[in-house]
């Protein structure tokens, strides 16, 4: 176990110090950052002394080596657009990002294992297949469509519902949360459909899928044979068995619903990191793009961590390598 | 219908079982009028080619037939009670506390994520009315009963730290776990090393014996059932073509197929010689000829074989579904 979280944890680093350098050099081939931070009209002293005070004129592997400590400590330099210190961006756009994914992953996790286990055991019901139905137009539908007609419903038409934006939120120390105010929480009820529906969708039919899978194993059948009731036996054995492929499928979801939640972000103008992104883009400021290559990493290095980790309580099969029986 | 005096009191009677397959392409018959009688202790073991019907006779016993599959005729008694009308639940009661089944893999017949204590206490609390306290005790006594060394730990282990053959010991264990009236062993041992065969075997015959509990072998290891059974039935394409006490079906089998199947046992010490073969392959069930279904690879085929299937009758200590007794059956009443 401690062998594997090491080695696990090695990929992890190995992971990022790549994506780093890939973030690394986009500084080299994205403009010149000398000019971008000086402008046309200096003179070339003014950019021989910036250089020197960048430390561009070092060999690279130097200058890489600078750049992975101050990433290490959070530190991406400035944004060339808005003048401000790039981790100060972030942690003030982190909130609205989390916050939006965090509760649209609960939201397509619980909801979505709910459905698909009913979905599996009443197969052949009315209700199945309108999920079921429902769900493959969930899967082929793009986000931002389903976004824009949630707008277009709740907002436009009821007006239930703002159609833009995060309300009033709340400052706890740096963190932001939109959960204790009522504009709050209702500007988050459809961003959150919006960028879970997706997830749901895929993670029902997974479960639907797995799940019919496990009822034909033979411990299933075993089970029935020594009059184990049936709610126990799709609860119990056979939803523990079923959720070990789901909880890797869903722990990558979560780490796509926070690192893209960009299109979400843009269509109700969320103030949260997708929206960041995009505006770096258009005006090629590439600290903030680096910066958030690194995030998007780091958001799936420790997903993925996570969900191995989650194996062990899950699969004992994987806890006790050493412990297996000898003789007959 | 059974021989000897075994079924004065039977612990489980089947009467005239039959069992179809509804398909797109017509009704499959996979079980035709089976009947047996199984006393109390007594050991029947079943025997036949694969897709002959034997586990599917097991299975819809306990009512696990899956579709479209579907019992359309006959009864299942057990002590007397009528069990094959019951409905779900009525099945769910039964299955585990009056019947156990033990199952060929026992490398697949327990849940990968429960502890094994967990899975035999789980059953003992699903049919006995203990604490979770006397259920653990009681699965701790079945894991020491089937011999798994140092219970006391290996109660706590997952299956996956067990070798087969002590998995398919916890198997037993678990199909014991509520004193079932009968076990239903589907070819218990097949997926096993030879040498753990034997073990298991004498295993589950000790347990059934000191408990008095009764059991259907199913196997296709003549040499297990002639170590093990007291009676025997032979399965030919879903039907029951002889049964008898196992030392006359083996010795004096009456049933050409039968005879076939004695005659394909290698004898240890013998001469090596080349075994019997059965000519041909059994038919597929939707290719059953009209008649005995055994015809078309029988050597001694009458005119009559092709016609009607033959009924099951008594032949001297066995009895057997064969037209040539039948003439011998009337023969000897004419004499007599």
């Amino acid at each position: 176990m401690f062998a594997f979280a090491i080695r696990s944890l090695a990929q992890g680093v190995l992971v990022l110090v790549t994506v780093a350098f890939i973030a690394f050099s986009m500084f080299r081939f994205v403009g010149d950052p000398v000019v971008n931070m000086l402008g046309q009209e200096a003179t070339q002293q003014d950019r021989q002394e910036l250089t020197e005070r960048l430390g561009l004129n070092d060999p690279w592997p130097i200058q890489f080596a600078r750049f992975l400590g101050n990433a290490a400590q959070g530190e991406f330099g400035v944004s060339y657009r808005q003048g401000r210190k790039v981790s100060d961006l972030i942690k003030e756009r982190l909130p609205a990002t989390l916050e939006l994914a965090v509760l649209s992953a609960i939201f397509a996790t619980g909801l979505g294992v709910l459905l698909g286990v009913y979905a599996a055991i009443n197969r052949t019901g009315f209700v199945s297949n309108v999920i079921m139905t429902t769900s493959l137009i969930g899967v082929s539908l793009p986000t931002f469509l389903i976004g824009i007609g949630l707008i277009y419903i709740f907002a436009v038409e009821l007006r239930w519902l703002p159609s833009f934006g995060r309300g009033d939120v709340v400052r706890l120390g740096w963190w932001s949360t939109g959960l204790l105010t009522e504009s709050g929480r209702k500007s988050l009820i459809l961003p959150v459909l919006t960028l879970g529906f997706f997830q749901l969708t895929l993670i029902m039919r997974l479960v639907r899928a797995e799940m019919l899978e496990v009822m034909r194993a033979d411990f299933i059948r075993f089970a029935r044979a020594r009059g184990i009731a049936d709610r126990t036996i799709e609860l119990r054995h056979a939803l523990r068995n079923t959720l070990i492929p789901v909880v890797t499928i869903a722990g990558l979801q979560l780490g796509s619903v926070i690192a893209f939640a960009i299109v979400t972000e843009t269509v109700f103008q969320w103030p949260g990191l997708g929206a960041l992104f995009v505006n770096a883009v258009q005006f090629a400021d590439v600290p903030v793009m680096s910066a958030y290559l690194m995030f998007v990493a780091a958001v799936f290095v420790i997903v993925n961590l996570t969900v191995d980790l989650l194996y062990f309580f899950l699969d004992p099969r994987l806890r006790s390598g050493r412990r297996v029986a000898k003789g007959h | 219908m059974a021989a000897g005096g075994m079924s004065m009191d039977p612990v489980l009677s089947v009467r005239n079982l039959s069992l179809e397959f509804v398909t797109r392409r017509g009704v499959l018959r996979a079980l035709n009028e089976i009947s047996f009688d199984i006393a109390r202790g007594e050991v029947l073991g079943v025997v036949g080619e694969s897709g002959a019907g034997k586990s599917l006779t097991g299975t819809a016993i306990i009512g696990l037939i899956d579709k479209p599959g579907r019992l359309s005729g006959g009864e299942i008694w057990l002590k007397g009670q009528r069990i094959d009308n019951i409905g779900h639940d009525g099945l769910r009661k039964i299955r585990g506390r009056r019947i156990g089944m033990i199952f060929q893999d026992p490398l697949t017949s327990l849940n990968p994520l429960f502890r094994v204590g967990d899975q035999i206490a789980e059953t003992v609390l699903t049919h006995m009315p203990v604490s979770k306290t006397e259920a653990r005790a009681r699965a701790l006594a079945l894991l020491t009963e089937v011999g798994i060394p140092a219970p006391e730990s290996r109660i706590d282990a997952y299956p996956h730290e067990f070798s087969g053959g002590m998995r398919q010991r916890v198997v037993i264990a678990l199909a014991l776990a509520a004193e079932p009236d009968l076990i239903i062993a589907d070819e218990p041992t097949t997926a096993l090393d030879v040498s753990v065969q034997a073990q298991i075997i004498t295993l589950l015959k000790r347990l059934c014996r000191t408990r008095g509990t009764s059991v259907m072998l199913i196997t296709h290891d003549m040499g297990v059932i002639a170590e093990t059974a007291d009676r025997v039935a032979v399965m030919y394409a879903g039907r029951i073509v002889e049964i008898g006490p196992v030392a006359d079906v083996i010795r004096h089998p009456k049933h050409p197929y039968a005879t076939g199947l004695m005659g394909a046992i290698p004898a240890l010490g013998a001469k090596v010689q080349r075994l019997t073969q059965i000519t041909g392959a059994m038919p597929r069930l939707n290719a059953i000829p009209a008649g005995c279904a055994f015809r078309p690879r029988c050597t001694v085929a009458i005119g009559k074989c092709a016609e009607t299937v033959p009924p099951l009758v008594p032949v001297g200590a066995t009895s057997a579904r064969c037209w040539l007794h039948e003439a011998q059956v009337e023969r000897s009443a004419s004499h007599g």
